[in-house]
């Protein structure tokens, strides 16, 4: 059997999409991903597709434990996501897809930096097209400031690459020695981070994700933040500081949330949340910690995806994102309900739903670590996750006032799709081992002790009566949320207002300055003997009338032309000796 | 809707009851051991991410939709 890194399937499988149509079309989305599986579980282990470029090893294909979780649940979401967009008739917008999933499994298998920069920039150049295709202004404005900023990640990552390249002379994608991180293993770190949205560099992802399309949400909350994620338990185990990084996104997902007015963007800042937990899990390093990563990276992809693919079927039959605007759908969407509310309880990490089997491994980690109070932030956010994820949200938008607007259940590809990851999900819950036999390191793990369960249960249930008492304070109000993307958006006005006024000012000044001086010197130069006469008071001024008082010809380009050459000349004299 | 919350109250209830009849194995950190702590730190933790965050964002964070525009 042929066998390719399982990234050109999908990335070679993208050009393919524009020249069907119909139901070929639909067969051969749902295809793609089972070939994709197929090539996947058939790469061979260890290294390889080792290309040569340019002397340097190319290795397009590192797969070991850690890349096949992610490979494994990379093309599972492939499957899911194509299917809830199977009614999509702009192929662009699959097109988009396909190309993303093949940078992130790029990414995944990738050996050596520079394939891993290649793929991680065709992610970012693939993924704001699912932004773009909303088709309204504010998508167009949000997905240029995405594409900006994964820019400015990307010089990041290269400027590290490069500088890496330049000391060692090898560019090997290894675990770094993270006791003694130099220039180049910050700026790879920094690259790595922003794709992992740590605040603050983290604002792309909630300013962007809420405007892009119903079906490219699906794929974007899977693929950028868990390749980060991965790079980041390949290259930064052990990082302590990432700890505490982690600790605090899980609580500053969580702060943001409350104030949340749209759906989409309330569960855009708990992507930032969960990745918390795992970033937290890389900086513990443990085996047991990796393991809590890598799994709760896997398990949330299946259930945010379900999270957000519920929202996305609020939002296609309904038109409306905002909880003021919803409300009282439970009726006329009972099935979408359901399925969402177990996207809710796997996030929240009720027993016998994914959520549970991985984070807790985490927490774990953290207490295997004795560090008490990452512990405390990573249960408080837990806390906060069932809040919104699994109460608020649900409870403004199926519940609470009805807001008599028109909807019913969403397509039947959606449904199912739904489906297949709320299935998954309770799967994962309910027999843990099949996740955990997948796991880079061996698991000796129980999740299912009565304590775990009764504590967990414990926190949930009062989190609940909390939420049922304070009613009245969590409703969504009519507000947008500053958040660090203020600084760019608000900063690039003034930027503009500095460069406009006050810096035209100075240059204007400069200006008149030199043209004043200029026509003084020319003047001057038309009869300097007359003219020092003038000036010393010796004669008076109109005993000369052809001096000329105003020499129009100072301004012109000629002359300004004249003065650049001669500075060139001089210049080139100068610098040839 | 009665009968929901009631039946509410008994889940909250019997939750926090049976913590005092578990077996605990692992205790890491001095408040595993105490019966009830969870039910006690989740009420605390909602309360308090609600609390704060709305403080902070009613003085500075939340502004009006066209803010931006």
């Amino acid at each position: 059997m042929i066998n390719v890194p399982v990234a050109f399937i999908f990335i070679l499988g993208a050009f393919l999409v524009p020249l069907l149509r119909g139901n070929v079309r639909k067969a051969y989305l749902l295809l793609l991903p089972l070939v994709g599986f197929v090539d996947l579980i058939n790469m061979p282990r260890g290294t390889g597709f080792v290309m040569d470029f340019i002397g340097l090893d190319l290795i397009l294909g590192r797969v070991d434990n850690l890349s096949m979780v992610f490979g494994y649940v990379f093309v599972i979401m492939a499957f899911i996501g194509n299917l809830y967009a199977l009614h999509v008739k702009e192929s662009g917008q699959h097109v988009a897809a396909m190309l993303y999933v093949g940078g992130s499994l790029g990414v995944v298998f990738a050996g050596d930096y520079l394939s891993l920069f290649i793929f991680w920039e065709l992610m970012a150049i693939s993924s704001v097209w699912l932004i773009w295709y909303r088709g309204t202004k504010i998508s167009l404005n949000a997905g240029f400031r995405y594409l900006l900023v994964h820019v400015f990640g990307g010089v990041c990552l290269l400027s590290g690459i490069l500088l890496l390249f330049n000391s060692t002379g090898s560019i090997l994608f290894e675990q770094m020695d993270v006791r003694h991180l130099n220039v180049a293993s910050y700026l790879i770190l920094i690259g790595f981070m922003l794709n992992a949205a740590v605040p603050p560099l983290h604002a792309w992802l909630t300013d962007a994700y809420p405007e892009a399309t119903v079906t490219g949400i699906i794929f974007l909350s899977a693929f950028t933040t868990k390749t980060a994620i991965y790079v980041l338990l390949r290259a930064f185990p052990g990082t302590e500081a990432l700890i505490w990084i982690g600790a605090i996104m899980a609580v500053y997902g969580v702060v943001f949330a409350v104030l949340e007015n749209d759906i989409r963007r309330l569960l855009s800042y708990h992507i930032i949340s969960q990745v918390g937990y795992m970033v937290s899990g890389v900086g513990l390093g443990t085996m047991m910690a990796v393991n809590g990563s890598a799994s709760h990276a896997f398990t949330h992809i299946l259930y945010k995806g379900l999270l957000m693919m519920g929202a996305g079927a609020v939002i296609y039959t309904t038109g409306k994102s905002k909880l003021t605007e919803l409300g009282g759908l439970h009726k006329k969407m009972p099935v979408t309900l359901i399925l969402y509310m177990i996207g809710g309880f796997s996030i929240s990490a009720f027993p016998f739903f994914s959520g549970f089997v991985s984070k807790s491994m985490v927490i774990a980690a953290a207490a295997g670590e004795h560090m008490a109070f990452v512990w405390l932030m990573l249960t408080l956010a837990s806390a906060g996750t069932f809040l919104h994820t699994g109460l608020k949200l649900p409870y403004f938008t199926f519940f609470g006032k009805d807001s008599g607007i028109n909807a019913r259940e969403p397509p039947k590809n959606m449904l199912l799709a739904m489906g297949i990851a709320a299935f998954l999900s309770i799967f994962i819950g309910v027999y843990p081992q099949s996740l955990y036999n997948i796991l880079p390191y061996s698991v000796d793990f129980a999740p299912y002790t009565a304590g775990h369960i009764v504590g967990t249960l414990q926190i949930l249930l009062f989190t609940a009566l909390g939420f049922f008492l304070l009613l009245k304070q969590v409703k969504g109000t009519p507000t947008i949320t500053l958040d660090a993307d203020w600084l760019y958006r608000k900063g690039a006005g003034w930027f503009v207002w500095i460069v406009n006024n006050p810096l035209a000012d100075v240059g204007n000044m400069v200006t008149r300055v030199a043209l004043n001086f200029f026509t003084a010197l020319l003047w001057f130069s038309r009869n300097p003997v007359a003219a020092m006469k003038i000036i010393v008071g010796m004669e008076k001024r109109d005993r000369y009338p052809d001096i000329p008082q105003h020499l129009e010809v100072v301004s012109s380009n000629a002359v300004f032309v004249l003065i650049f050459l001669s500075i060139c000349i001089i210049f080139l004299l100068g610098g040839g000796q | 809707m009665e009968r929901l919350k009631i039946l509410f109250g008994i889940c909250l209830v019997a939750v926090v009851l049976s913590d005092f009849l578990i077996p605990r194995e692992h205790v890491t950190f001095f408040w595993e051991g105490v019966p009830g702590f969870s039910a006690v730190y989740g009420f605390m933790a909602c309360v308090l991410i609600i609390v704060v965050s709305k403080f902070i964002g009613k003085h500075w964070l939340m502004k009006p939709e066209d803010y931006y525009d």
